[in-house]
């Protein structure tokens, strides 16, 4: 497979990912400022931080409003952690390796593509965006189950499965790393409503605040939550869960190819840290420095994995 | 579809009944749906100078054209005679000029023509096969008259939307599939493939490795190259995936740099290669034209084989298959023109009005005069263009072209159409039956190009 292909693989579903966080995370914001009316600013502050675009927010707007906000996430193409952005972007990167997906996953997003065009073509209205927010989940679940139902499990497939995790794990410990002090346990200790609804939302970013009740008890605890989100390789947005993913795709690209590189020792370290380390130790070492140093690594996973497999634009 | 005397044309007659039956509303959604599943599929292209040029539909009529099998069998015969003269010519042009020193066609036409490629010269491709893929522009002007109006011996495009308008009116209308016997052309991706493969070069042990070479996502027919290049099940790439290593062509992989034995080129000869060619070329690879005549790649098309499908050539056809077929063509000539000639030019002058004039280098339906539809003005101006560069241009009549229906508001309505059907050439020539069937949706109008508003339908050969 050419280098570039390989790489426009990877990043049409980084992409794909990023679309559906970034929905994900409006989504999250609105229920919350459904929620406690009178601080609405933090709450879009915090969203717009743990999208990372919250200094190139100010860039753009005076001052911050949710209906800013909102739209800076959904449809500014000043922001290319937008929806319309990075369907944007995931397409002209499946347009690029065209060759290499199925009829059905290209259609998939194509039709994304087309429809994500037309519903942001304006501003959005409040009450159009759980309309929107639907769709959006919609389209990239199609992408998805196209993609799954249909692909050959080759190297394409492993590919665009890497792409997919080390997205989505940048994304869970962003979310965390945010809102790591609301779950400190000197803060935390009381328990209030408003620790609970900054709970609450932790895990509806990660589309989590329903499982969450199947696994732990129905009360929130800041520990619960940090150790679903990092260490519950059931759950499939925990850190956890996508390095087992990358470790098991990246293995099967080295039997393929016959030959190991740096990314892969790197990746199984980090799954055997997150397997062996309890919630408690990392809660008393430190959440944030943690978080901080899993971004950091999961970054350079990255490059390794674009340098072992020569990806070039 | 219809007679004069108000009966369906013989090919047309189970198509004729099925249409009589159907419900207008039905078929107008399913001209919607069909302009839905294009959309959908990505089977767009761009239309160069368009502000909003990023990707637009070519239009799909989905009334058929309809060939009989001996209307095809014709057809092919005289296609073939031609493509195996175009081989024949371009062979001789770039060795031993037989046809230049018998006087049948003057030397300054070749030699000083920009799409003869010295380079070429000596040098014959794997199989002797110059033109691998060619698309013949048909027209019809009666029921046994047929004209060609080009070669198109580089890279002729289009063949996805032969494949694409099948596939569509397969999936719309099943029915009528049982109904006719049309003759199938879904495989010519593994035909294309097979005789890629069979032209590989001398040196090139076990299964030849095929690659597509595009000018990228942004050329307008970048969504036929990823098509092509997909149904074969071969690697699609561009100039800057390839580099020349060890004397061949290789290209950038996941596990290193990785041989190609076939490049099944898209990409125009001027671009091929800037340490040859246009040195500002950056959709080239620099030393494949070394590596191409050390025998270590196959190009196709072959690189030089624009001088014989240009228009200032066009004209020799006749002389061209007579000289190496021994026989008088099958398939005519548009009488045409040379303005470079001072009687002709004279007479091209005083008959504007009537005349098609065509740039002889020029393409996509740019650049022409349609004498009778200009408008004065336009006429005067383009006479003046005529005089300042004579040679640039050739002239030919207008000719009654044929009319096929279209689904038009109000029913259905004649329109012109051309045909271009595809072929393929190794050590045999393989003419698919059926091609892509171009129409001029403007009423009255003679130019097809889908750059001027031009649409599109499936082309049906029956087995009869």
């Amino acid at each position: 497979m050419l280098g570039r292909t390989a790489n426009g693989l990877y990043w049409m579903f980084r992409y794909i990912e990023r679309t559906e966080n970034s929905a994900r995370l409006i989504d999250a914001g609105l229920r919350m400022s459904l929620t406690r009316s009178e601080s609405a600013e933090d709450d879009w502050d915090g969203v717009l931080q743990s999208a990372g675009v919250r200094g190139l927010y100010d860039q753009v707007h005076e001052g911050l409003t949710s209906g800013d906000a909102i739209d800076f996430l959904l449809r500014d193409r000043a922001n290319p952690s937008s929806v319309i952005s990075c369907i944007e972007e995931g397409r002209n990167n499946a347009r690029m390796v065209r060759t290499a997906l199925t009829r059905e996953t290209w259609e998939a997003i194509n039709e994304c593509w087309i429809e994500m065009k037309g519903i942001l073509a304006r501003r959005a209205r409040t009450t159009d965006m759980p309309e929107i927010i639907d769709t959006i989940k919609r389209r990239t679940g199609l992408i998805r189950g196209a993609f799954h139902g249909t692909m050959l499990r080759n190297e394409i497939f492993n590919f665009s499965r890497i792409g997919t995790f080390i997205e989505r794990a940048d994304n869970t410990a962003r979310i965390l790393d945010v809102k790591y002090y609301v779950l400190l346990p000197a803060i935390s200790a009381v328990g209030s409503s408003i620790d609970n609804v900054q709970w609450e939302s932790i895990l509806r970013s990660v589309s989590a605040h329903r499982s969450y009740g199947w696994v732990y008890d129905a009360e929130l605890r800041p520990a619960n939550i940090a150790d679903f989100l990092i260490a519950n390789g059931r759950m499939p947005r925990s850190l956890a869960y996508c390095y087992e993913k990358i470790v098991s795709n990246l293995a099967y690209l080295a039997r393929e190819y016959g030959e190991r590189h740096a990314a892969h020792e790197t990746a199984e370290r980090t799954l055997g840290f997150l397997r062996s380390q309890s919630i408690a130790n990392i809660m008393d070492r430190g959440l944030h420095e943690y978080l901080e140093d899993f971004i950091s690594q999961n970054n350079r996973l990255g490059q390794e994995i674009s340098d072992g497999y020569r990806f070039y634009h | 579809m219809i007679d004069a005397d108000g009966s369906p044309r013989q090919p047309y007659s189970t198509y004729h009944q099925w249409y009589s039956n159907q419900d207008r509303n039905r078929l107008i959604a399913k001209s919607k749906e069909a302009e839905k599943i294009f959309r959908k599929t990505g089977i767009t292209f761009a239309v160069y100078g368009h502000a909003d040029s990023s990707e637009k539909l070519i239009p799909f009529d989905l009334i058929p054209r309809i060939i009989s099998g001996r209307e095809w069998r014709r057809l092919a015969q005289g296609i073939e005679q031609r493509v195996l003269a175009l081989n024949a010519f371009l062979d001789d042009i770039y060795h031993k000029q037989e046809i230049i020193r018998a006087g049948r066609i003057p030397r300054g036409l070749i030699e000083k023509n920009d799409t003869f490629l010295p380079q070429m010269i000596g040098f014959r491709p794997p199989g002797g096969v110059y033109t691998h893929v060619v698309g013949t522009d048909i027209v019809r002007t009666g029921e046994n008259q047929f004209y060609v109006l080009e070669d198109n011996a580089r890279t002729p495009s289009g063949v996805s939307y032969m494949l694409e308008n099948r596939e569509t009116m397969m999936q719309m209308f099943p029915e009528l599939f049982h109904q006719n016997r049309v003759r199938p052309v879904e495989n010519y991706p593994y035909l294309l493939r097979q005789s890629l493969s069979s032209l590989a070069p001398a040196g090139c042990n076990g299964k030849p490795r095929v690659a597509v070479l595009t000018p990228g996502i942004y050329n307008s027919a970048f969504y036929e190259h990823a098509f092509l290049a997909d149904m074969m099940g071969v690697e699609l790439v561009q100039g800057s995936d390839l580099r020349v290593i060890d004397g061949k062509v290789k290209m950038r992989t996941t596990r290193g740099y990785e041989a190609i034995d076939v490049l099944y080129r898209r990409v125009d000869d001027n671009f091929l290669d800037p340490l040859t060619f246009r040195s500002d070329s950056a959709l080239g690879i620099p030393g494949i034209m070394d590596v191409y005549r050390a025998g270590n790649v196959t190009i196709a098309n072959a690189p030089g084989t624009g001088i014989s499908d240009d228009k200032a050539i066009y004209s020799y056809m006749p002389e061209i298959i007579e000289f190496y077929t021994g026989r008088k063509p099958l398939l005519e000539n548009v009488p045409t023109w040379r303005c470079s000639e001072p009687d002709s030019l004279k007479y091209v002058l005083e008959h504007l009005a009537e005349l098609v004039v065509k740039e002889v280098h020029g393409s996509g339906g740019y650049g022409m005069l349609v004498g009778p539809t200009a408008t004065k003005k336009e006429r005067v101006v383009f006479a003046e263009k005529l005089k300042s560069r004579p040679g640039n241009y050739i002239a030919q009549p207008t000719l009654s072209l044929s009319t096929v229906p279209i689904m038009v508001k109000k029913g259905i309505a004649p329109r012109h159409v051309d045909l271009r059907p595809y072929v393929l050439v190794s050590d045999k020539v393989q003419i698919i039956p059926g091609g892509l069937t171009r129409v001029a949706l403007k009423e009255g109008s003679l130019v097809v190009n889908s750059s001027q508003g031009g649409g599109t339908k499936d082309t049906w050969v029956l087995e009869d």
